[in-house]
């Protein structure tokens, strides 16, 4: 397997979580640098997801690369019934780097260690997004001035949440407290639990939102998702439950900021977004310079 | 006949495992893939055991389980004695260890992971031995002694 991709957040150490950071605020400065001049990159979407793919892509082009590549399964050869193998290996001979998302689990992990040029994994299922990750990551960095230290409150669907699973894993790095909001039946799940006390994290469950917001650093929002629910009437009673409205606000932290890696459905009242507090917009704005760096990082270019 | 021959009841050459749960014989068979084996083989099965309630028994003439197959055993069977028979004397005790790495012997419990989509060795690393707990290199999920299938 080739160890420049980046398929999961685990596979950067603390070191590269910085280094990358750094980097993306030096894309942010200055982000037209034509560092992908000559090189040829794909873009593999086998599900489609318009914003990462549009955020993959501006980032490549404001380095100056060239992409190829599909927007969804059903325009390519995967409809024809072949393999991931099979398609890694085909695209691999074309290009320098491979961008994908697959609704398959593990699917990011199996390409790197068929493909010879890295991988980097946008999004594996319910499994890993860790250039999501990093545009958190970078986003708590900008508004915080570090990651070392902070209060990180969790808010909503924290179960099936990929996104919350990620960016717990890389904060435990430095040294954070965290709070779990969330319906009973949306909990944190038992595994990343016993993750935190090994690394003796402390961590906070409530089911009201209230008592979390006056002590975080940062307020990370998840929606609910309809589609993870097998029962239609589960998915009404707790989707309501957390609602952040502009009032609840007003003894937060003077640094505290409101993430959420979008689309919002109506966990976050408009009555926010004016709010200097609303971080949410800047966060996916971040998206381009952090995946700017991760291209970088994994051509060993900057 | 002396007791000692009694004991391991007249296997000259050959492994012998014992304290095995009764409910797991079949596990332990396929994943060490003795069906496949022309060497002779019994198994006693339903045995009082005073530990486990009910015990199963295995005895392969001429054959010497390897480390890798101890590991394997270790998975599905982890109370398992093993005792190496030359000549009727117990030559020596194998310990049953967990093993830190299992490649292609356990399917992900995940329906959702690529190695049960595509032809992909499955890979887990051992988060925990006792109770076994796998998490899978490919979708990061765990599969636990309950969920555990054997390829
Ligand atoms: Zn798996």
């Amino acid at each position: 397997m080739n160890t420049h991709s980046l398929v999961s957040i685990e596979d950067y150490t603390k070191e590269d979580i910085m280094e990358v950071l750094k980097s993306a605020s030096e894309f942010e400065a200055n982000p037209n640098q034509p560092l992908l001049e000559g090189k040829v990159v794909a873009s593999l979407f086998f599900e489609p997801s318009t914003r990462t793919r549009l955020s993959f892509e501006t980032a490549i082009s404001r380095l100056g690369g060239r992409i190829v590549g599909f927007t969804d399964a059903s325009s390519s050869s995967v409809t024809k019934g072949e393999t991931l193998k099979d398609t890694i290996k085909m695209v691999d001979n074309y290009c320098d780097l491979i961008v994908m998302r697959h609704p398959v689990e593990g699917a990011a992990r199996y390409a790197s260690e068929v493909a010879v040029h890295p991988i980097l994994n946008a999004g594996d299922g319910a499994n890993q997004h860790p250039s999501q990750t990093m545009l958190d990551l970078y986003s708590i960095y900008k508004t915080q001035g570090t990651l070392e230290n902070l209060t990180i409150c969790m808010v909503g669907d924290l179960k099936y949440g990929r996104t919350v699973h990620s960016l717990l894993q890389a904060m435990s790095l430095f040294h954070p407290t965290f709070y779990f909001v969330s319906p009973e039946s949306l909990k944190m799940p038992d595994a990343y639990k016993l993750h935190l006390n090994e690394l003796n994290i402390p961590y906070y469950e409530c089911r009201e939102l209230d008592e979390a917001i006056n002590k975080a650093d940062i307020l990370y929002m998840t929606r609910v998702q309809r589609e993870r629910f097998a029962d239609p009437l589960e998915y009404e009673k707790v989707k309501n439950v957390y609602i952040l409205r502009n009032a609840m606000l007003a003894n937060a932290k003077e640094n505290m900021r409101i993430l959420h890696p979008l689309p919002r459905v109506n966990e976050i009242d408009v009555d926010v977004d004016e709010n200097p507090k609303a971080y949410y917009f800047e966060q996916a704005r971040n998206g381009v310079f952090a995946r700017q760096a991760i291209i970088c990082k994994a051509l060993g270019l900057k | 006949m002396s007791k000692k021959e009694l004991q391991v009841s007249a296997i000259e050459n050959g492994t012998v495992i014992d304290h095995i749960p009764a409910d797991k014989l079949f596990s332990v068979i396929n994943v060490l893939g003795l069906s496949s084996l022309d060497n002779p083989i019994t198994f006693g099965t339903n045995l009082k055991s005073t530990k486990l309630g009910k015990k199963a028994i295995i005895k392969i003439w001429d054959k010497f389980l390897e480390d890798d197959e101890v590991n394997k055993l270790a998975l599905v069977a982890p109370s398992a004695k093993i005792n190496i028979i030359r000549d009727y004397e117990v030559v020596e005790k194998k310990k049953v260890n967990v093993p830190e790495k299992v490649e292609g012997i356990v399917k992900c419990m995940n329906p959702k992971c690529i190695t049960n989509y595509e032809k992909v060795r499955t890979k887990f690393t051992v988060v925990n031995d006792s109770p076994i707990v796998l998490r899978c290199h490919y979708c990061e999920k765990l599969t636990d002694q309950e969920h555990m299938e054997i390829i």
